[in-house]
């Protein structure tokens, strides 16, 4: 049933701003920011999202995920790629028996200006083609307009179409304009079943910032608080460098504890991300300053 | 009641901005009498990094802009180098110039400027060839820009020096990370307050101030660095720079002149030490 929205947290933007300059000050060194690397690349939705996306593409970043590096030794694979509905054939057969799951994006993935049947119909048909995540746009148009219902609605839908597939609510924060409206529709995602929420399509700017996964992760602790049960969160956009990866992960770690500090329950979506991270890795073994032109470009 | 004096704060040039050093140390300048000239920032290798990412970013853009507007530039630098010349001198004689010197060093890069301004949209020429070969083939060559270069600027004549190293390197489409002279690193600073103000885009040229000792090996082993540009004489420090730049094979360019107001010093050649030849094979039949 629709969560009540009207005894909400309402957010203190110069608050909140205060609160993050504090996890952007904790100072990680040596050993616990090599830890928090590698952390952060077993956390990695490698993605490609794009309209040009070939099989070769999809191929060549499931590689990617697979074989992050040739020399690096200890380091984790990402936790799953993401592509569009038509390319997660190619995804599953290329990352075979892995352990990385193929996550899709799905429900006429930006806009989601389509119609209830055809997202239901989007969705099926990822999953039918081995997507084990299913990344879910919610209707903003509908929830700006202040229709919760028809927006709750739809994530039930969609996620009882999923079946055993994980479903990411993607609220795309960049267009809800108020922290307070994206801690609402937070809420319509977790209590419509959500498993991870997810703040981005990436194809939107501001995509995720620390404030609104701030709002978010907030949310998640209110519902655990109140249930028991621990959603995932997935910033999403514009992560594209270790520091600030570190950042989000102190975040985490402040706000939810240790119980999230894993793929299980905390994921990045991005793509450049990983490249950034195997600079640092590089850096840290030889302690020499790496050039991007001596990593892959994918 | 007398009126204080207004001192400079002398902080580092990084992407057309004046940051301090973000290890907040640094290094006291004394003029020969003991006496404090300034406080120097004493960059560390995460300035250093910063401003490769700064110099890599803003490289493309600089070797696209025209041959002309590069010129334009470079000839700006100048003007605006002519405009506040007497700063430029008083300086250096602060550092130890004698006046005559100092007037000579300062009238003497200016000029140097204008030299390189004017090579902006002639070297090319001067350099590139069409190349005979026995296929049927238009064989040719021109030069591009390495691309970032890292440069240790000579530690006497530290304004006339940097700037005859510099200026060829940007002339010819590359982004320059520098490292001002250790003992007399004023004008450096100064004449960052110059570029900025003569449309260099920022990220073109960049300087550091701080220890040769603490910041070379960064200089020569990062691997976004593709040409090192040494000045002095010190063959460890050189075998050294040589071993670290193999690594990504960086162009390594070893100054050991002492005195840059030579007519030497004037020469399209330095423009070459930063570039790399293409030669392209161009079918001509079927």
């Amino acid at each position: 049933m629709i969560p009540n929205l009207d005894n909400l947290p309402v957010y203190d933007t110069a608050g909140v701003n205060e609160r993050i300059a504090r996890f952007c000050s904790r100072s990680i060194k040596s050993n616990s920011k090599l830890e928090g690397l590698r952390l952060a690349l077993s956390m990695v939705d490698l993605t490609t999202l794009e309209g040009k996306d070939t099989t070769g593409k999809v191929q060549q970043i499931c590689y990617k995920a697979m074989h992050p590096h040739d020399t690096l030794k200890n380091i984790p694979t990402v936790a799953a790629v993401c592509v569009y509905p038509a390319q997660v054939a190619n995804a599953v057969k290329a990352l075979k028996d892995s352990g990385i799951q193929v996550a899709s994006v799905a429900t006429a993935f930006p806009s989601g200006q389509s119609s209830l049947e055809v997202k239901l119909l989007d969705t099926k048909f990822a999953v039918d083609q081995g997507a084990n995540e299913i990344d879910m746009v919610i209707s903003r148009g509908q929830f700006l307009a202040g229709n919760y219902q028809y927006v709750f609605d739809e994530i039930v839908a969609v996620k009882k179409v999923c079946g055993q597939a994980h479903l990411k609510v993607i609220l795309e924060t960049g267009e809800l304009d108020t922290l307070d409206n994206v801690r609402k529709a937070s809420e319509l995602a977790i209590y419509a079943g959500a498993d991870f929420i997810k703040t981005s399509t990436g194809k939107i700017q501001p995509a995720a910032t620390m404030q609104v996964t701030y709002v978010m992760l907030d949310a998640i602790k209110d519902y655990y608080i109140k249930t028991g049960k621990m959603i995932g969160m997935k910033p999403a956009g514009g992560i594209s460098t270790s520091k600030i990866a570190l950042q989000y992960l102190v975040m985490l770690n402040e706000v939810l504890g240790e119980k999230w500090m894993n793929k299980n329950y905390f994921r990045f979506g991005a793509s450049s991300l990983v490249n950034d991270i195997l600079m640092q890795l590089v850096k840290a073994e030889t302690g020499i300053y790496q050039s991007s032109n001596y990593f892959s470009k994918d | 009641m007398s009126r204080l004096a207004i001192q400079k704060t002398y902080k580092l040039y990084i992407g057309g901005k004046f940051p301090r050093s973000e290890s907040g140390r640094f290094y006291a300048i004394n003029n020969s009498k003991g006496n404090l000239i300034a406080n120097m920032c004493l960059a560390s290798r995460k300035d250093f990094r910063n401003a490769v990412v700064i110099a890599r970013n803003a490289q493309s853009s600089w070797a696209n802009s025209s041959a002309l507007n590069k010129g334009q530039i470079l000839y700006r630098i100048a003007e605006m180098l002519e405009g506040r010349k007497e700063q430029f001198i008083a300086e250096l004689i602060a550092q130890g110039e004698t006046a005559e010197n100092a007037k000579t060093e300062v009238l003497l890069a200016i000029d140097r400027l204008v030299y390189f301004a004017g090579w902006s949209d002639k070297y090319q020429q001067f350099f590139s060839c069409i190349n005979p070969v026995s296929s049927a083939h238009f064989n040719f060559s021109v030069l591009e820009p390495v691309g970032v270069v890292a440069v240790i600027a000579p530690e006497k004549q530290s304004l006339l020096g940097l700037i005859s190293v510099i200026a060829p390197a940007i002339v010819g489409g590359n982004t320059v990370i520098v490292l001002a002279s250790e003992s007399k690193p004023l004008s450096a600073i100064s004449f960052a307050e110059v570029l900025n103000s003569s449309d260099v885009p920022g990220g073109v040229v960049n300087i550091l101030t701080g220890k040769k000792e603490e910041l070379v090996n960064q200089f020569a082993s990062h691997m976004d660095i593709n040409s090192i540009i040494y000045c002095g004489t010190d063959e460890q420090l050189i075998l050294s720079i040589s071993e670290l730049a193999s690594n990504n094979v960086k162009r390594t360019t070893f100054y050991k002149k002492n005195d840059w107001a030579s007519d030497s010093c004037e020469s399209p050649y330095f423009i070459e030490k930063t570039q790399e030849v293409k030669t392209t094979w161009h079918p001509t039949e079927i």
